[in-house]
């Protein structure tokens, strides 16, 4: 539960954390709020030999109405996405899966874009992005650019980042009146999903995607494609873990994992939040 | 006059300190003169479960920064020691020849700070020859790979060997009409006090060692810390400061407690080891790890007969006090609250490749009322009757004199049914079942279950009373000593009551002294739910003596006869009766003693025997039959500690059990792989419960109090959780009976309450 030594630099401004990471190569890793990062630190699974403190960059704290979707800044809170009236109007689900981060302290502390570039498949906020088709915005040395969230998770805690790119923002479409449900199976109300489902529904036209099962956040794409060729949601759930390859592990074996997604992702469905 | 203080509210005392400036753990000995320049000792331990040590080599770890001195047992000249409870078991305090579990320490390294030592650990290099690691008890049983050969089998004790038969087998039950079997397993669990353990030591100038211990019984660490130093008990003294937890598991020494005087001598510097939580997960003893088979028979109208019972209890790598509480607290227990004509017990305790087990919350009595608890659910199911009615045609009827079991558990007073009444009552344990059965015929996904349990258990088994000194200063404060060692019950506030009752001082001029072995030399510690009924009764005792050795100081300055002296106890003051405008005070009386020894009294002071508290407690779970889920949404305890002191420490004892024991229950166990790898050891893999996964608890009130003390009271720090264990494993496997489930094992996590729905269909 210490961690291993390592240096400490803290940047003021997005370009300085870039250089900054630049001039280390592997060896940094950026800290925003620490939640993901520390934990792995402590238990000595990530030795990086330097931090870059990003938590200070506060021009990277926002939440924005850009027209067609929310503009949310790398380094806003957990708290503040759960609270946001614009997020809570505009697109419910990702409040509502903000509030099942970790726990209150979690939350004021924990980071939206230290999440998703953690890329932890057990996370709540990468796969409920994926499930809304956000946006990434990530800026590295040579410029701005965006990368679609289902191009972004590529393996265990593997993002498409370069190692001195630093995400800025997350764009999420707005989900104009669209019904909605998160759900989030686990053991204690702090834990990781065991199987998390991120799930909106409009007609036909729906995203579901899936936390926990697998390396990676999985869109449930098959499920989709069955709600917009007419199938219910009890059919359509049976598709749930079409694209899943998930693990067995300390809390759950992988058939069972495959049987939750199947049930959440009929209650994700089923539900009437709007 | 006003009333008395006992049995009121009264809010704790040391709770100020705690939830401002918090309290001062060994960590917090920053000014402590002996400590100054203390170094930091940190633990390197085995990573495999099983294996003979080739080469351990510290060369790299000893070349590193801060890095102070590295020893290996070898370096130390450490020599085997034997077990306290099987003799032909022994080990060295460091593994040097052999490693029997992941986490044993087997190295030392010396730092000038903690994180130094912790980096320094990770280069010492050990070659090990790999043995077969066993995590099972019934594998380490059949095997010929031994943890300890000179024990001759992994069999390290068994009730056979106190000439106690084993169980006869089927025959037993030849006259039965129904007979019913089942295999639990009683899983193991991690006690996760918050303060994991630290120590501190030092050597005076006197050669004296000096140890601050995070303990929960300081007069029993001087033996040991002295045999391991090599010096006489009299020169070590153990200083306990504030302790944040043990539950069991902090009774007795480490050997990273023990080192810690070996090293200080060898650097010539003082020495604090606090481990991390990490190490705590596996170094900590752990707790229950019983895996039970049990037989029971009766007749079809539900009057039970017969239950054989063999508890097989997994010692884990060392001889420690794990292995003796099957045999000594579960057995005696074993017939519960039930009139069984006919019981038989055997224990067999086995060592296996894990964390050694020691006493955590219950020890042992939990295991038995679980077990008996299971079976008479299972009966119940079988012959078809409701299991709230079948405990009832068996319990044994109110007593008021001592009562002896077949299995030989000889209890003080009890009133069972009463217990269950109330419980039943004041859950509206009806009314439950009418939800239940609306829900079943509405085949609804989220079904209700309701669990029963009644318990009785042995508290203040260890000791046969406490010590206690009290004494007066010359401003009329006073002090308290105590041989209990407080590590969140709240004694400060307990024993301030009884102290003020005798005497009248106030509690806020009440200072209690405790786990400071120079000052209280003798004491059993806090432990087994004996403070209040053992030291509680000393000091009630002891103080009550004082103020009458106080009223004849008081007649010689009165010069009035001492049988007409009274003390006021409202105004603290001593008069003749009926002239109280002439009095003495407390203070001028301790000013006049002073010549002499000032005013103060100490004793010993027995009790009768141990006390058994009892009680019912009733569950209430949803459980969603499409995920296997279960939430705890309802709980109800009544539990009778006898007389009560303050209700609100009962409650809050109550409380933390129930606690507890849901997590037993639902979701917590300490998991190993198959090589005997630790998976669960940091408080997010293992289940640690939390306030969210509680429902409040009712808690229903019933005093019996015992005759085997001054007071009447009966412990109440275990009860809550030998209590809602088996009311809630009960409820869960209810909520889903009427699909064919007759037993979950614990934790009964959702995988598992789904899979027994899968196989039942």
């Amino acid at each position: 539960m210490i961690p291993a030594p390592f240096d400490y630099k803290r940047a003021s401004s997005a370009e300085e954390a870039i250089a900054l990471v630049g001039e280390y190569g592997d060896e940094a890793k950026f800290l925003a709020g620490g939640h993901s990062l520390l934990p792995l630190m402590k238990l000595r699974l990530a030795q990086p030999a330097v931090l870059v403190d990003i938590a200070r960059i506060t021009d990277l704290s926002y939440i924005r109405d850009a027209g067609d979707h929310i503009a949310i800044g790398a380094l806003t809170r957990h708290m503040d996405v759960e609270k946001s009236p614009i997020v809570l109007q505009h697109v419910p689900l990702l409040a509502n899966a903000a509030s099942h981060v970790g726990d209150p302290q979690v939350r004021h502390r924990g980071t939206i874009g230290g999440s998703i570039a953690h890329a932890d498949s057990a996370s709540d906020l990468p796969a409920t992005t994926l499930a809304l088709g956000a946006t990434y915005v990530v800026q590295g040395p040579n410029g701005v650019r965006e990368i679609p969230a289902n191009e972004f998770y590529v393996g265990f805690l593997e993002s498409a980042l370069a190692s001195d790119e630093m995400l800025t923002e997350i764009r999420v479409p707005k989900m104009n009146g669209a019904t909605w449900g998160f759900q989030k199976f686990n053991r204690r109300a702090q834990d990781w999903a065991i199987v998390g489902v991120a799930a909106w529904k409009r007609g036909n036209e729906s995203g579901v995607a899936l936390v926990n099962m697998g390396s990676v956040p999985v869109l449930a794409t098959s499920v989709a494609q069955a709600i917009a060729s007419g199938a219910s949601i009890s059919e359509a759930a049976e598709l749930a873990a079409a694209e899943a390859e998930p693990q067995s592990d300390l809390n759950a074996s992988a058939e069972y994992r495959v049987h939750l997604a199947k049930v959440l992702v009929r209650r994700a469905l089923e539900s009437t939040n709007a | 006059m006003g009333g008395s203080i006992l049995g009121n509210r009264v809010l704790r005392k040391e709770d100020p300190k705690f939830l401002t400036t918090g309290g001062k753990y060994v960590d917090d000995l920053l000014d402590e003169p002996l400590l100054v320049n203390a170094v930091h000792v940190t633990y390197a331990r085995s990573s495999v479960a099983h294996g003979n040590i080739l080469s351990i080599d510290t060369s790299e770890a000893a070349a590193m920064p801060g890095v102070i001195a590295v020893f290996t047992g070898a370096d130390l000249g450490l020599q085997p020691m034997p077990s306290a409870f099987n003799p032909a078991a022994t080990r060295t305090l460091l593994a040097m020849d052999k490693v029997r579990y992941v986490g044993e320490p087997l190295a030392i390294i010396v730092s000038e700070t903690r994180e130094q030592g912790e980096d320094a650990s990770e280069a010492i290099i050990v070659d090990y020859d790999v043995l077969e690691a066993f995590v099972d008890v019934e594998q380490a049983m059949a095997s010929s790979t031994l943890l300890y050969d000179a024990c001759g089998s992994n069999v390290v004790f068994d009730t056979t060997a106190l000439g106690i038969p084993e169980n006869t087998g089927d025959d037993f039950f030849a006259d039965c009409e129904v007979v019913v079997k089942g295999r639990f397993v009683n899983q193991r669990v991690a006690p996760c006090p918050l303060e994991v353990r630290g120590a501190a030591a030092a050597w005076g100038t006197d050669g004296r060692l000096t140890q601050w211990l995070s303990t929960q019984h300081a007069q029993g660490a001087p033996g040991p810390i002295a045999a391991a130093n090599g010096v006489d008990v009299s020169d070590v003294r153990v200083k306990t400061p504030d302790v944040g937890g043990g539950f069991g598991a902090k009774i007795g020494t480490y050997p990273e407690d023990l080192l810690l005087g070996v090293v200080a001598k060898r650097i010539g510097r003082p020495v604090r080891w606090r481990e991390t939580r990490s190490e705590s997960m596996v170094g900590l003893g752990h707790g229950r790890a019983q895996l039970q088979y049990i037989t029971i028979g009766g007749s079809r109208d539900g009057k039970v007969s017969h239950y054989q019972f063999h508890a097989i209890q997994d010692s884990g790598a060392w001889v420690d006090m794990g292995t003796i509480l099957a045999p000594f607290m579960t057995r005696p227990m074993s017939s519960g609250v039930y009139a069984i004509p006919n019981i038989e017990c055997r224990t067999t305790s086995v060592v296996t490749n894990t964390t050694p087990t020691v006493a955590y919350r219950g020890a042992g009595r939990p295991e038995a009322t679980a077990a008996i608890e299971r079976a008479m659910d299972m009966f119940a199911a079988e012959i078809g009757k409701d299991a709230a009615e079948v405990r009832r045609i068996n319990l044994i009827p109110k007593f008021m004199e001592p009562h002896t079991t077949a299995i030989g558990g000889t209890y003080d007073v009890g009133n069972y049914e009463e217990s269950l009444n109330r419980a039943l009552a004041a859950s509206d344990y009806v009314g439950w079942r009418k939800k239940q059965a609306e829900r079943r015929a509405n085949n609804d996904p989220k079904q209700l279950g309701i669990g029963v349990s009644v318990y009785v258990e042995i508290t203040g088994g260890v000791g046969t009373g406490e010590a206690a000194k009290v004494e007066v200063l010359d401003d009329g404060s006073a002090r308290v000593y105590t041989g209990t060692s407080p590590h969140g019950q709240g004694h400060d506030t307990s024993w301030s009551m009884l102290a003020s009752e005798q005497t009248g001082i106030p509690m806020d001029k009440i200072e209690l002294i405790w786990g400071d072995t120079d000052l209280v030399p003798v004491g059993s510690g806090t432990m087994g739910s004996r403070s209040l009924q053992q030291g509680g009764n000393a000091v009630y005792s002891v103080a009550g003596t004082l103020a009458e050795k106080a009223k004849a100081v008081a007649a010689r300055l009165l010069e009035a006869n001492e049988a007409d002296i009274v003390l006021d106890k409202d105004q603290g003051i001593f008069h003749v009766a009926g002239t109280p405008a002439v009095s003495k005070t407390w203070a001028e009386l301790a000013v006049a003693e002073k010549a002499t020894g000032g005013l103060v009294h100490s004793d010993v002071i027995g009790v009768v025997g141990p006390t058994f508290p009892f009680g019912a407690h009733v569950g209430i779970v949803e459980v969603d039959t499409e995920t296997g889920k279960v939430r705890h949404i309802a709980h109800y305890a009544c539990d009778d500690a006898g007389t009560v002191l303050n209700p609100m420490l009962l409650e809050g004892q109550i409380h933390g059990g129930v606690a507890q024991g849901a997590a037993q229950a639902l979701m917590e166990e300490v998991r190993y792989d198959e090589d005997g790898n630790p998976i669960t050891s940091n408080l997010a893999d293992y289940a640690f419960i939390s306030a969210a996964e509680m429902p409040s608890v009712h808690v229903i009130h019933m005093e019996t109090p015992t005759p085997n003390n001054l007071i009447g009271a009966k412990g109440i720090g275990e009860s809550g959780t030998i209590g809602s264990t088996p009311a809630l494993q009960s409820a869960v496997i209810d909520a889903v009976s009427h699909l064919g489930v007759r037993h979950i094992d614990m934790p009964t996590s959702a995988e598992r309450v789904w899979s027994a729905i899968q196989q039942a269909r």
